[in-house]
């Protein structure tokens, strides 16, 4: 689900999230919904009211406090592409095999199509919308431009996302740590090399500035 | 930066040779005898800034107001007959408004078409599939094609399950064994490959009243839009379709795909738009995906190396689908004299093919460039000497039309001098140790002409802006940049000047981005629009400067006379002068008949081979390219960098697997169905022959989608021959491949 370890805030458990949610049978019904499977249909449309128990989360997104419902069974993928419309965070597996919804969490790059939205609460989001100072791009943006680190640029918010946690630790990275960095994302287009260079490129700048 | 100093400097030797031809009078095409400021550099992309700050709008990423969202439910076995369907309980769902039956009878595949919902939530319609009752009647099915071939096989379609589909001669094969000083034969596999673009399938329908306006993920807004009317019954003048921002292709997104009619008959049904978004496993089933080869190849050549004699029987299974012609590299790139090919489709109960970046080129290189390897090893010759000896100079082994151009002996020239070519093992395998390095190297011919009457728009404002309009579409090769830069160019603008508009069927029309297509297709267009423009400004700029409209030059956003430069009119104030905003047509010009239009290249891989573990590591790829011109340098790279990494993932890693008990696929996903990733990834340097085509079109350019792909497998799978002494023969070579091989080769010596 992380990419890398790191120290929580808050040691999450199933049963205190179970809890929060008001426990006893619905806590037993969502247990199984959280374990994906299937409930009996909901009641009522959610055009009109909620399908699940839901729970507020209150988190930063890109430097904006937010604060939304969640379902238990929402990503924070879904919440960011569908609830806050920022379809920049691509959802390519869903499943955390190719890193195209890679954000930052606290500084770390996460698959946010495994991370439970609701685990979210009180942390600082960062998705490729979030990289640029207005009109100024991150230089990790300005190289992946310059060097073409791109194709069809569906995987390309993933690979800036790891970029800029790899150099945010690492301002010197040698070609195998940005491989080992990069290893958890796909390229279909198989672009691979000129991401390197544009990685390379985004570190020597960030080095001299 | 280093690597394009060094393709410079190889590159101008050859240049050099061609100022030197101009000078002496010698025919050098028109189009090489100009000297472009933006045409044939690197230009990064005039849409990079949208693409990295997630601004850039995919299909998945766009909602329209109302929208519905739709799921298909699709049949789990690979053969069945549907008995009976009940919606009753999926239509009672709260949040359902739609479900319909799309299927009855037989389904031939895991992952057909059965029903479809429309709801008011990805999640609700999901539900709703759970709740669709269909009950089967397996039937036994075939998922293998050797299987496939076998008498009593089940049989897939209602004729035979093996089909001849192609069949070529010239000459005579039997003479041409008999004058031979040695023959060989060999057979040659590889595997069912899944496109895995990185954007799944996604299409968004909307009806206003009879006239359906569609978004959708695609390599192909015309062909989609035809296809949409055909299968609606409706006017194409009444369908639209739109391409915003496309997350890969690779063929997979070439004409309608079902789910689209789908979402187009849902939308119908409810009033509402549609949005469709498959899964990663969909992807895997039911979009298409690359057919495997079975390729026997004899051949026979004199003790010099000439060829004399070449026989090919593919048998090719792309599922419920056809299999790919996969004999042209054989028939058309080395002289030959005496050739007979026969090719077959082997039908299984699996999803069916699709084009996949060079359709047949692959997998036909794979089993033509390891040949012509293990025949240069029997004979003791060089594997590119033997090449060379059979370079042919006209299609179809010398016996067709000449090549307009062709660029392929620079190819070897620059490209064995680049890797180090005799740094080779000169007998396969003579290496020692554990870590075995080789060389080796493969051929590449395709097509990529480019579809004439392609048509391009330029419209000059009266503010002197300058919009490109043209239906085509931008897959991620950087043709919204090129279109820019070809304008820019001739206009004497800079790229970012111009406004591009594609991806729309309301625009004139271009053809599918698939085939190495575009760039031939889309640039000699918009470059013939943009000299009609030019043309009619150069009049606008000699009345107003009072001299000759034959003087006036184009440059610098400026007009001005050649003869006296400081006499000039600003592009702007010259544009002021059109009574009306002004729209100059292009069109891509006809292939001049009696030549043949082809693209060539060569790459030259060195690979280190474990003998322990079985694993091959591809160290470094020199990968050299005739295209014609080049019309964008940094974008071209890319190509050749993707290609290869396609290639060589291809090489080592990926195969659709099947169960072949349950006719079900086993790695429907990105976990289990191997890609490269940026671990495997190889020195990678594109060095192109700049050599321009005197008359493929107005900017001398052959297409490169293709291309980088075709020859890198063939070449991989070579220098682990050049390392080990053991041709594997088939893809993906994965490490017990590789140490059955190693084993057989110990038990044989």
């Amino acid at each position: 689900m992380e990419k890398m370890s790191k120290k929580r805030k808050k040691i999450f458990s199933r049963r205190a999230f179970l809890k929060g949610l008001g426990g006893g049978a619905a806590g037993t019904a969502l247990a199984s919904k959280f374990l994906g499977r299937g409930l009996a249909s909901p009641s009522q449309e959610k055009e009109t009211a909620p399908v699940y128990s839901q729970k507020t989360v209150t988190f930063t997104a890109n430097g904006r406090t937010v604060s939304l419902e969640v379902e238990p069974r929402e990503t924070l993928l879904e919440v960011l592409r569908q609830k806050l419309k920022l379809t920049g965070t691509k959802k390519t597996c869903d499943r955390g095999e190719c890193g195209g919804c890679t954000v930052l969490l606290d500084g770390q790059p996460v698959n946010s199509c495994l991370y439970p939205a609701f685990r979210v609460e009180g942390k600082t989001v960062t998705t490729i919308e979030g990289l640029a100072k207005g009109e100024e791009l991150h230089p990790v943006q300005q190289a992946f431009i310059d060097k073409d680190g791109y194709q069809c640029g569906f995987c390309t918010p993933g690979f800036i996302m790891s970029s800029v946690a790899l150099l945010s630790k690492n301002q010197t990275p040698t070609l195998p740590e940005i491989k080992t960095a990069l290893s958890g994302n796909l390229c279909r287009c198989g672009n691979y090399s000129k991401i390197y260079e544009a990685v390379k490129t985004a570190s020597e700048r960030m080095r001299k500035s | 930066m280093k690597k394009h100093e060094i393709i410079d400097d190889l590159n101008a030797a050859y240049l050099e040779e061609a100022r030197g031809k101009k000078a002496q009078g010698k025919d050098v095409p028109a189009a090489a005898s100009e000297d472009f400021k933006l045409i044939g550099r690197a230009t990064p992309r005039i849409d990079g800034r949208l693409i990295v700050t997630g601004k850039a709008r995919f299909t998945h990423d766009l909602s329209l107001k109302n929208m519905l969202h739709a799921k298909i439910l699709r049949a789990p076995y690979a053969s069945a007959e549907i008995v009976s369907i009940d919606l009753s309980q999926a239509q009672n769902l709260p949040g359902v408004r739609a479900v319909i039956k799309l299927k009855e009878g037989r389904v031939r595949y895991e992952g057909e078409q059965v029903a479809a919902v429309a709801a008011i939530s990805e999640k609700i319609a999901e539900e709703a599939l759970q709740l669709i009752k269909v009950d089967y009647k397996i039937l036994p099915h075939v998922v293998r094609p050797e299987k496939g071939m076998e008498e009593g096989a089940p049989q897939v379609h209602d004729s035979a399950n093996v089909e001849k589909f192609n069949e070529y001669g010239r000459g005579n094969v039997d003479k041409g064994f008999a004058e031979a000083d040695t023959v060989i034969e060999r057979t040659y596999k590889t595997a069912v490959e899944i496109h895995h673009t990185a954007e799944t399938h996604a299409s968004i329908a909307k009806w206003d009243e009879d006239r359906l306006t569609v978004w959708d993920s695609t390599q192909a807004v015309f062909s989609v839009r035809d296809g949409l009317a055909r299968a609606l019954g409706i006017p194409a003048s009444k369908v639209r379709v739109i391409k915003t921002y496309m997350g890969g292709g690779f063929g997979s997104k070439l004409g309608v795909n079902e789910h689209t009619v789908t979402a187009a008959r849902l939308a119908k049904e409810t009033g509402r738009p549609v949005k469709i978004v498959l899964s990663r496993r969909e992807n895997s089933l039911c979009v298409g995906n690359r057919p495997s080869t079975f390729i026997t190849i004899k051949g026979g050549a004199k003790k010099d190396g000439t060829l004399v004699s070449l026989t090919m029987k593919n048998y090719t299974c792309g599922g419920v689908g056809r299999g790919d012609r996969s004999s042209e590299p054989l028939i058309d790139i080395y002289k030959c004299p005496n050739v007979k090919v026969e090719e077959y489709t082997v039908y299984t109960n699996t999803g069916a093919s699709r084009p996949t970046r060079a359709p047949g080129h692959v997998q036909g290189t794979f089993a033509l460039e390891g040949f012509l390897d293990e025949l240069a090893n029997e004979m003791g010759l060089d594997p590119l000497e033997l090449r060379r000896k059979n370079y042919s100079s006209a299609n179809q082994g010398e016996t067709g039309i000449p090549y307009s151009s062709k660029g392929l002996s620079r190819c070897y020239d620059l490209g064995a001098a680049k890797i180090g070519w005799d740094r080779r093992n000169k007998k396969p395998g003579e290496g020692r140790g554990n870590k075995r390095r080789g060389l080796g190297m493969a051929s590449q011919i395709w097509w990529g002409a480019g579809a004439p009457g392609t048509l391009a728009d330029i419209k000059i404002h009266r503010d002197g802006s300058v919009e490109v309009i043209c239906g085509t579409q931008d897959i991620g090769c950087g043709t919204r940049t090129y279109i820019a830069t070809v304008a820019a160019e001739t206009l004497g603008l800079d790229p970012e000047d111009v406004t591009v508009k594609i991806g729309d069927t309301v625009y004139p029309w271009a053809p599918s981005s698939g085939g190495s297509q575009t760039t031939p297709s889309v640039a000699p267009a918009v470059r013939d629009a943009a000299l009609k423009a030019a043309e009619r400004l150069k009049l606008l700029a000699a009345a107003i400067l009072n001299v000759p409209a034959s003087r006036i030059v184009l440059a610098d956003k400026k007009l001005f006379d050649k003869d006296n430069p400081g006499v000039s009119v600003s592009f702007q104030d010259a544009a002021k002068e059109l009574r009306r905003e002004a729209v100059f047509h292009g069109e891509r010009n006809d292939l001049p008949a009696g030549f043949a239009y082809n693209s060539f290249g060569a790459h030259f891989a060195e690979v280190e081979v474990d003998t322990e573990t079985g694993q091959i590591g591809v160290i470094k790829v020199v990968a050299v390219h005739e295209v014609g011109r080049v019309i964008n340098r940094l974008t071209a790279e890319s190509q050749v960098v993707g290609g290869i990494t396609q290639g060589v993932s291809a090489a080592l890693f990926e195969e659709r697997l099947i169960d072949d008990s349950t006719g079900q696929m086993v790695n429907p996903n990105l976990q289990n169905y191997k890609v490269a990733t940026p671990m495997d990834i190889p020195e990678i340097l594109p060095i192109f022959v700049d050599l321009v085509d005197p008359r493929i079109n107005n900017l001398g350019t052959k297409g490169l989608g293709e291309p980088p792909r075709i020859p890198i497998s063939a070449a991989v799978a070579n220098a682990v021959y050049n390392a080990i002494g053991v041709h594997l023969r088939e893809i993906p070579m994965t490490p017990d491949k590789v140490l059955k091989a190693l084993q057989g080769k110990e038990v044989s010596s």
